[in-house]
């Protein structure tokens, strides 16, 4: 066991942990967050993404050790001053989900892709998402809601001059 | 922020405070209802959490039960109003994620004449909700809507005559408008049904043989009146899982829970010989290690060192001493050569004379067809909770067939039925019979052993490798053409590998009860009916055969219901045929297919004939569809494209679909660029909701057919993870899907135009279409599911292409 800080959705928390937990474990057991969730403990579906450093992190596979001190987002972090982030507006707008499990991977492997290719092309996005599974094959849609969020981001970032909405 | 997105603290309290004796919650006192009984427990239902005015609507049991079930044949248990002039709806079904939830509420506000958004839902809670049975059979609008509609319906009605008692005129003197009661030409008299009736009961019985038959007097609202019925209104329950704050059965937890973990016997059929519990005892938290017949699992306070546990308890397994089945790749010559177990006919089992007519034909066409065993494979594999206090059990589970668990668990565990509840709450996608059902039984036996709530969750390997499966099939299919190329005869053989198909939440087959050693009197048959399709043959035989594997109990080779059980498979062989017929016949597949639809119309009572015409016209039109035979002339390039079509009927919903694939020659890659799907379900409730169902389906059925497949050794299971089986991803998906929604059924005006089912249907025939695509593009027909790289190449390259 070890004492760590973990700066989660931007609230500090001091643990006692072993250090090699993986860090899914203590998001959803030790601080009561939902949206990353168990899909395949492998690295393998994205189910349990969160942010770290802008990057879209596989927190099953990622011991605690490994991020201590790092500002971590999960899909609860994302609404800002009780708005949603245009991804999630957009998974609205879209009506994306069918059950739901696997849309916490999409979203956020969507918020990372959107991050880092604003005008994302159709190549980018298959390629992008390919690797966040979903068995309720929610995939058109996301792609559409992908490509709303990245007109409300660049329309918000032009009437906010050079501020990111993020 | 949406309305939705704000969890009231108090049900977050009940989840994280309620420890099975509380009778009473502070949140609850001053709430002017008392109408429907909760307990503490129901508060942590997800639809309450969803639902904002729900807190307000509850009354406490004691949580000790017993659990009653609710009296469908009382109009206060589907409907309670409020005060406040809200109503909440409780209805005995679960949504798999198809928003069937929105869509319950959209009937039932429609015929009470409510606004949708003064409605909440609470569904799939054995204590408070009437047992509809949950989820299944694509039953949710086409069966269990109706009694909705009718319940809602005599709720209007009753409502009126209070008002009608209350002013002394006559009921057809009022109109009503979202929950308004106004007597018509003097909209200054009017009566909410909050005044008349909120925090009282209506103590108004139904009738009905059994709950879809329920019943009150009033008549249902012609369809042509329906406004909410029929719009697109978004789902309720998407904000919440777009923002994080739906809780899900995953996220259900109560104090002194623990975690638990399988540990699977690692060959099908191994016996458990001895467990050295030293090898997990140094773990910190380590609790128990529980062990009946062959079923193991490890408990640990924290959920990260159960898995430790689980990876390194030490266990001696005795391996049987025979295969327990063939490897993959052998076993369709495994089963053509097995002797079957039973036979299933369709009725009657011969039209005409089969055999003559192809002795007679121009033209005999036949083909062999091979269907592999595919997974449910759910994205968030099975879990489940079970708290046992006050010698009660409570299973808070994602499982579609709540009721079924509930009486499965009181079973297995010799409890009496009213001491086992079961709170439905969201979870990953539930096709049919999933590992849910599994999960929900070990957590209740596990809670029990233990003494305390315990949690288990199936790891990834497991789900994948030891959930049910939808049974491979084998088929081989003669057809006789005559001069003109006209079918005149057809012999389908299908053999499935069915045998032990294993039922929902059925104690003696659920995996804990095969580990353990309960058995039914006798495994069930199995077995499959013919294609569904309403072609006129006139010669005619179908048979289906049921073959057994080697080993029967205990194997990770469990066959059950997976969405259409049989339908993709059955399909895949017969729209693949039709196609090969055509080819030989030198007919456009469009115009070949409607050749034989259009033969007679005498027997055709649902007028399904004339709607499966015009749905089949409908997807040629939307896709634009070139008139000629396939293949079409080879190209010259490395990306060779084509169409194919293939059409359905299934429990009345007709679906066409027409698929445009790209096939890389040099990788044997087939990319469905575009998917165009025509779609008859009757009445629609909710057309955005249904095309969002039909678009995942069609996917889920492209999936099946472009990849997946499970693989096995000859003692277990070797596809475990997503590497193993592969799934469709986004690299695959469609640059285009079009649904054209089709009410063909046969006036689209009529008053009364029933629904049909939608849940199921469009994943049918999406390897068909995709086959017979390959087949227009390349001139190779891929007999085989799934249409994986390599074996497309080697097709290919086999034929020279
Ligand atoms: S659960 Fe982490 S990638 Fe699947
Ligand atoms: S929406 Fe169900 S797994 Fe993606």
């Amino acid at each position: 066991m070890s004492k760590f800080t973990l700066k989660v959705n931007g609230r500090t928390h001091t643990l006692d942990i072993d250090p090699s937990t993986p860090l899914l474990y203590i998001l959803r057991n030790d601080l009561g967050l939902q949206g990353p969730r168990f899909g395949c403990g492998l690295g393998q579906c994205g189910s349990c993404t969160v942010l770290i450093k802008g990057l879209a992190v596989r927190s099953c596979v990622t011991p605690v050790s490994a991020v201590r001190g790092a500002e971590i987002t999960t899909l609860e972090g994302l609404a800002r001053d009780g708005r949603l982030h245009p991804v999630q507006q957009a998974w609205i707008d879209e009506q994306v989900p069918q059950c739901g499990f696997c849309q916490n991977g999409q979203i956020m492997t969507a918020k990372a892709l959107l991050d880092k290719h604003p005008n994302p092309t159709d190549q980018e996005i298959r390629e992008g998402m390919a690797g966040a599974l979903c068995r309720c094959m929610t995939y058109y849609r996301v792609q559409a809601a992908i490509k709303r969020a990245a007109k409300m981001m660049a329309a918000a970032r032009r009437a906010s001059g050079s501020e990111v909405i993020a | 922020m949406t309305e939705f997105t704000r969890v009231p603290k108090q049900v977050e309290d009940a989840m994280e405070k309620w420890n099975g004796t509380t009778s009473r919650r502070d949140f609850l006192k001053g709430s002017g209802l008392m109408v429907v009984s909760f307990s503490a427990a129901a508060m942590v239902n997800p639809n309450l959490i969803n639902a904002t005015a729900s807190a307000a609507v509850a009354e406490v049991n004691p949580p000790a039960g017993p659990y009653k079930d609710p009296d469908f044949r009382q109009l206060d248990s589907w409907i309670v109003i409020r005060q406040d002039n809200t109503a909440a709806f409780y209805v005995g079904k679960t949504d798999c994620g198809q928003g069937t939830g929105t869509a319950f509420r959209q009937i039932m506000a429609d015929e009470l004449d409510m606004a949708f958004d003064k409605t909440d839902l609470i569904m799939g809670n054995t204590e408070t909700t009437v047992d509809q049975g949950g989820s299944g059979g694509s039953d949710a609008i086409r069966v269990d809507g109706w009694p909705m509609r009718r319940v809602a319906a005599e709720a209007r009605r009753v409502l009126l005559e209070m008002a009608s008692k209350q002013f002394g005129a006559p009921v057809d003197q009022f109109s009503v408008s979202e929950g308004v009661i106004t007597v018509k030409g003097d909209p200054s008299i009017k009566v909410t049904y909050g005044e008349l009736i909120g925090g009282k009961r209506f103590n108004v019985t139904l009738t009905g043989k059994d709950i879809d038959a329920t019943t009150g007097v009033a008549n249902l609202k012609p369809v042509q009146e329906h406004k909410i019925i029929g719009k697109s209104l978004p789902r309720y329950d998407i904000p919440p899982k777009v923002d994080g704050s739906l809780k899900w059965a995953v996220d259900a937890k109560v104090p002194g829970m623990v975690h638990a973990r399988n540990v699977r016997p690692p060959w099908a059929g191994a016996k458990l010989i001895s467990i050295d519990e030293s090898s997990v005892r140094g773990i910190p938290g380590f609790i128990k290690v529980v062990s009946k017949g062959n079923y193991v699992a490890v408990v640990c306070e924290r959920e990260e060192d159960a898995i430790k546990a689980s990876r390194q308890l030490k266990v001696n397994w005795e391996k049987p001493a025979t295969p327990s089945f063939p490897k993959s790749e052998d076993l369709y010559d495994y089963m053509r050569n097995a002797s079957p177990t039973s036979v299933t006919q369709p009725t009657p089992p011969v039209v005409g004379n089969p055999d003559d007519a192809l002795a007679s034909a121009a033209k005999v066409i036949e083909a062999e067809y091979e269907f592999p065993f595919q997974g449910h494979v759910s994205f968030g594999p099975a879990h489940a909770m079970a708290d046992p206090s006050n010698g009660q059990m409570t299973i808070y589970s994602n499982d579609m067939k709540a009721y079924r668990l509930r009486r499965g668990v009181a079973d297995f565990l010799g409890m009496p039925q009213d001491r086992v509840r079961v709170i439905w709450m969201e979870g990953s996608q539930a096709y049919g019979r999933t590992a849910a059902d599994d999960a929900g039984f070990e957590a209740a036996f596990l809670a029990k052993e233990v003494g305390r709530p315990v949690r288990v969750q199936w790891m990834r390997h497991e789900e994948t490798a030891w959930d049910t499966k939808g049974p491979a099939f084998t088929f081989k299919l003669r057809g006789g053409l005559d001069t003109q190329g006209n079918l005149i005869a057809l012999v389908y053989n299908a053999r499935t590998a069915d045998y032990n198909h294993v039922d929902y939440n059925d104690p003696n087959t659920v995996l804990i009860g095969q580990l353990v050693g309960r058995r039914p009197s006798a495994p069930a048959k199995g077995g499959a009916g013919p294609p569904a399709d309403m072609y006129v043959i006139p010669n005619l035989r179908r048979t289906t055969e049921v073959v057994r594997l080697p080993l029967v109990w205990e194997t990770p080779i469990r066959a059950g219901n997976l969405r259409d059980p049989n339908g993709p498979q059955i399909a895949f062989a017969s729209e693949s045929f039709i196609d090969e017929l055509a080819a030989a016949a030198k007919a456009d597949p469009v115009e070949f297919r409607l050749r034989l639809l259009t033969g007679s119309t005498d027997d055709d009572k649902v007028f399904t004939r004339a709607r499966s015409i015009a749905v089949v016209k409908a997807a040629a039109a939307a896709y634009g569809w070139d008139n000629r035979p396939s293949p079409k002339a080879l190209g010259t390039g490395n990306i060779l494209t084509g169409r194919g079509i293939a059409y359905c009927y299934r429990q009345t919903t007709i679906v066409v679909e027409i698929a445009e694939v790209e096939v890389n020659r040099t990788t044997g890659h087939v990319w469905v660029k575009r998917l165009v799907c025509a779609h008859d379900c009757g009445l629609v409730i909710n057309p955005d909701g249904l095309l969002n169902t039909i678009e995942g389906n069609l996917l889920h059925g492209l999936s099946r057919g472009l990849h997946e497949e499970v693989q096995f050794d000859t003692d277990k299971i070797t596809s475990v993870d997503w590497i193993s089986y592969p799934t469709l991803t986004h690299a695959d998906t469609p640059a285009k899907i079009d649904i054209v929604l089709v009410n063909g059924d046969p006036n689209p005006n009529r008053p009364d135009l029933p629904p049909y089912g939608a849940g199921e249907a469009a994943c049918r025939i999406t390897p068909a279409a995709v086959a017979n695509a390959i087949y227009d593009a390349t001139g190779v027909r891929i007999r085989r599911v799934p249409f994986r790289d390599k074996r497309v190449l080697a097709a290919l390259k086999a034929a020279k292409v």
